[in-house]
């Protein structure tokens, strides 16, 4: 048994002494009776536990803050829209007033407390369909070219763009959509649609302002795109290479590989981005607050004035005239709110169950 | 017959693949005519409109000609100021649960979601909470309640900062290498003072970027400030004060009918833009270029 | 100045994974122990149960008596106080990366508070020389990052920045894996002239360095520790035969 051992190559002089009862002398002689000044220093430190303790106890309140941030809104908005929710109920959401003296249809008087929120919901619905109907091909293609076909040396600058693009503040692109973008369609664009679309009556000849639903579309289109892309990038991108390579080995073009390998894997995360969008679209107040027209009406013809939940609050809310008026407008808010969190929590867990498992990206 | 029926199709296959490779550089271009339309705009009607007067003087009453918004600069300083001491640290300290203390608990994927989620509000409803938990109700003995005020909006902008810090805050503390962690913990340091001067030095440069989109983020919000600061056509530093902001000015001016006041609307909106253009291309050169440069 | 290590009945988990059964050892002031086996024995669990970096993974836990001289490390003190007195030398170099050489070494002493500034400079000039890396770094200790330096000098700058807290013991877990050749000859001749001064424990899956290095070895297989004795003893006439397969080579 001896005799196998020695293979591996060590000679014998190599290895240390053992350390026995005999060096125990000479350890004797090296060992300080002091210990150094940092030892004694480090030994004299406590454990500091309850720092520590206080220190996560810290970290956790802020996280909860998080959760107490959204439970706050939710409370006060809740309290304040009381005084409405009790008089109108759930017809505040839906219903007509006549106004007794004109015997006009109405939706919205604060003069005489006529409250429904009719119009505004309307108005929301119709810009964002307008808007996703303006952005989802657009921003699916610049995803597409930015992921699949474009060259190396120009994604960058590209992404960066559409960065911008989200950055701008709602006010600019309010400020430049009623100065240029206004006048355009109301110049060459809104005739033209009137022209040859006008016979299906959404596009009629009664508003010489260009402000109105589509005006609102337009510029909202402009907002969520760079969302919607840069999303629709991010699952576009957490498909797995592997999937790309196997529908090319079967001889597809790129076309066809990126609709089999890469959106066919991608779509729920598109669908979630897009959502996203949706949820952007909504509750953006300020571009659409200078371009929808402001009146609380329903008109069929998308070149009509009209108003959204977003921007009545904006328009109302500081000369509001009397307490059921604001809280008519809170109850939009809250309306607004609750829609918002709903469409937000569906982008959130359709996004994640593509890029799961993929590392974190910085949006 | 299947030999010219498959040239057919394969035709067909190749168009298809160029028709859309048309289509997708078509999309890119559409969306990029409206930002070089929107900063060509702003970049000729702005530096037009722009002069010394724009920043050292306030608004003059309509009629008069000249006036600037030097009370509306330093009035979006101070909220973004108030917004940071509330944003910065909560967000910060969110984040730091979410990356030191929260890893994979359900807690945690709890407070992610809501951070997502906060994020989406609109900033309407962020205005209109503001407004409910300051400016409405006056509370005995509390500064800053029952009445509009800088405060009530800074709060507002506050808030919405919280998510974003938090988020990216999280990402790159998950970023730092584990070793390094434990290269602390193994020296005896306190956890506390491992996750502050370690996890979170390393990772500062990523942070501070986080907070900058943050603040840019916010720096161009109008609408939680129409009902909570008001505006003011004065000097203000008062917190207790209605105060002006420059994206409010921005707006009240856009939508006046005086060309004067227009032009000092795209003036207002060249400054804010250039101010946002920097910051998201700091933040951009930042993490380009790596935000753990050297870190393992 | 070293103090022993007394091991007695000590178990550790991972999560349901019992890693570490039942080990028992006395490792020897002053001098080196090697720790053998293959990869996943639970050696390195072991040395991470000395200075209870085992319990900063949440799902880990561990039982049993680890004295360190007359400290029953898990019974009379916590955690953070243990590791001021245990030094650790990681598997890859770990240096902070956001820190000059001078502040990697300081930093244990730094962040616990420590300020006296001429002592500091004392500390950091000594704890290189004793790491060997001093005549390398002496010019640029607060110009150059601790990253920018070669794997080699980042490790040596690791024990630089153990030994500079006095440790009484320094535990290694591979300290050489991760380093080229003459890298891992410098650190091996460190050890040589530190372990005078250290209780030294150092994990390896390399046998020649252990034998190199150490007067002790153990040897450890699925959790247990089969044999622990003078390095000869081990590497030479094996009581076991399981010590035997694996120092000839017939596994791991």
């Amino acid at each position: 048994m001896n005799a196998k051992v020695p293979d591996i190559h060590i000679s014998q002089a190599q290895f240390q002494p053992e350390p026995d009862s005999t060096s125990g002398q000479a350890l004797a002689e090296i060992a300080p009776a002091e210990p150094s000044a940092v030892r004694k220093y480090l030994l004299s430190l406590g454990s500091s536990a309850n720092t520590d303790r206080a220190f996560a106890w810290l970290m956790l309140l802020c996280g909860l803050s998080i959760f107490a941030i959204v439970a706050l809104i939710a409370f006060e908005l809740v309290v304040r829209s009381q005084l409405s929710l009790h008089k109108f109920g759930l017809g505040f959401f839906y219903q007509v007033f006549t106004d007794p003296d004109t015997h006009m249809q109405t939706f919205w008087d604060p003069v005489n407390s006529y409250f429904g929120a009719r119009p505004f919901i309307y108005g929301t619905l119709v810009s964002s369909f307008l808007a996703l109907l303006m952005a989802i091909p657009l921003a699916v293609g610049l995803a597409i070219f930015l992921t699949e076909m474009c060259p190396k040396a120009l994604r960058g600058p590209l992404a960066f763009i559409t960065e911008l693009l989200a950055a701008i503040p709602s006010v600019i692109y309010g400020l430049w959509a009623v100065f240029v973008l206004v006048p355009l369609l109301r110049e060459h664009v809104n005739p033209l649609l009137i022209k040859t679309l006008g016979w299906t009556g959404f596009f009629d000849d009664t508003n010489p302002t260009g402000l109105g639903y589509l005006s609102a579309g337009v510029i909202l289109a402009i907002m969520i795109l760079p969302i919607i892309s840069s999303l629709t990038r991010e699952v576009m991108t957490a498909v797995p290479h592997s999937q790309r390579e196997a529908v090319l080995a079967l001889g597809a073009t790129r076309w066809e590989m990126i609709r089999m390998g890469v959106l066919r894997n991608a779509r729920i995360g598109i669908v979630g981005a897009i959502i996203l969008g949706l949820g952007r679209a909504l509750g953006e107040t300020m571009a659409v607050a200078m371009v929808i027209g402001a009146t609380p009406e329903i008109h069929r013809s998308l070149l009509a004035n009209g108003s959204s939940m977003a921007t009545v609050i904006a328009n109302e809310y500081a000369e509001a005239i009397s307490d059921i008026h604001l809280s008519a407008l809170t109850e939009i808010g809250l309306a607004l709110f609750v829609v918002t969190i709903i469409v937000n929590a569906l982008a959130q867990v359709l996004i994640w169950a593509v890029t799961r498992g993929t590392p974190a990206q910085t949006r | 017959m299947s030999s010219d029926a498959f040239q057919f199709r394969s035709r067909m296959r190749s168009f298809t693949d160029r028709l859309v490779t048309a289509l997708a550089i078509l999309a890119t271009l559409i969306v990029i005519a409206p930002l070089v339309a929107i900063f060509v705009y702003l970049l000729y009607m702005g530096t037009s409109s722009l002069n010394l007067d724009f920043f050292i003087k306030t608004p003059v009453p309509v009629g008069e000609t000249g006036g600037g918004m030097a009370n509306a600069i330093l009035g979006s300083g101070i909220l973004l100021g108030v917004a940071s001491v509330i944003g910065v640290p909560i967000g910060i300290g969110a984040g730091i649960f979410l990356a030191e203390f929260g890893r994979g608990g359900k807690l945690a994927l709890a407070i992610r979601f809501t951070a997502d989620v906060l994020n989406g509000v609109p900033s309407i409803v962020m205005g209109l909470a503001a407004y409910a938990l300051i400016v409405a109700p006056k509370i005995p003995f509390l500064p800053f309640t029952g009445h509009f005020s800088a405060f009530s909006g800074g709060v507002a902008l506050g808030f919405m900062m919280i998510p974003t810090v938090c988020r990216t805050t999280e990402e790159m503390l998950l970023m730092v290498p584990h070793a390094v962690r434990e290269a602390a913990l193994g020296l005896g340091v306190p956890n506390w003072r491992s996750v502050l001067s370690i996890t979170v030095k390393t990772a500062s440069p990523g942070i501070i970027t986080g907070c900058m989109l943050a603040f840019a983020r916010v720096a161009g919000e109008t609408a939680p400030l129409i009902f909570t600061v008001l505006g003011n056509q004065f000097w203000s530093t008062n917190l207790n004060q209605p105060i002006a902001a420059l994206p409010l000015q921005i707006y009240v001016y856009a939508m006046s009918p005086y060309d004067d006041w227009h032009r000092l609307a795209w003036a207002g909106s060249l400054v804010l833009i250039v101010l946002i253009v920097l910051a998201v291309s700091l933040v951009r050169y930042v993490t380009s270029r790596g935000v753990l440069k050297g870190a393992s | 100045m070293g103090v022993g290590i007394e091991v007695i009945n000590l178990n550790a988990w991972y999560g349901t994974n019992h890693t570490l059964q039942d080990i028992n050892l006395n490792i020897p002031a002053n001098h080196a122990t090697a720790l053998i086996g293959p990869s996943g024995c639970g050696k390195s669990t072991f040395v991470r149960c000395i200075n209870r970096m085992h319990e900063t993974n949440p799902i880990a836990r561990a039982t049993g008596i680890v004295r360190i001289g007359d400290l029953d490390i898990y019974k009379d003190a916590k955690p953070v106080q243990i590791r001021r007195r245990v030094g650790m030398v990681f598997q890859r170099p770990n240096p902070f990366p956001t820190m000059s050489i001078y502040d990697n070494v300081a930093a244990g002493l730094k962040l616990n508070g420590y300020s006296n500034r001429r002592s500091l400079d004392e500390i950091v000039e000594r704890s290189l020389k004793n790491s060997a890396l001093w005549d390398e770094v002496k010019d640029d200790l607060k110009k150059k990052s601790g990253a920018s330096l070669s794997g080699g000098q980042q490790q040596r700058l690791c024990i630089a920045r153990a030994l500079a807290v006095d440790p009484e013991v320094l535990l290694m877990d591979e300290p050489a894996s991760a380093l080229d050749p003459v890298s891992t000859s410098k650190i091996e001749d460190l050890i040589f002239q530190l372990k005078s001064q250290y209780t030294i424990v150092i994990v390896t899956h390399n046998m020649q360095q252990a034998a190199r290095v150490a007067e002790k070895t153990g040897f450890f297989l699925n959790g247990r520790m089969v044999e622990f004795d003078s390095t000869h003893k081990i590497f030479t006439n094996p009581s076991d035969k399981r010590t035997e397969d694996y120092i000839t080579g017939r596994f791991g």
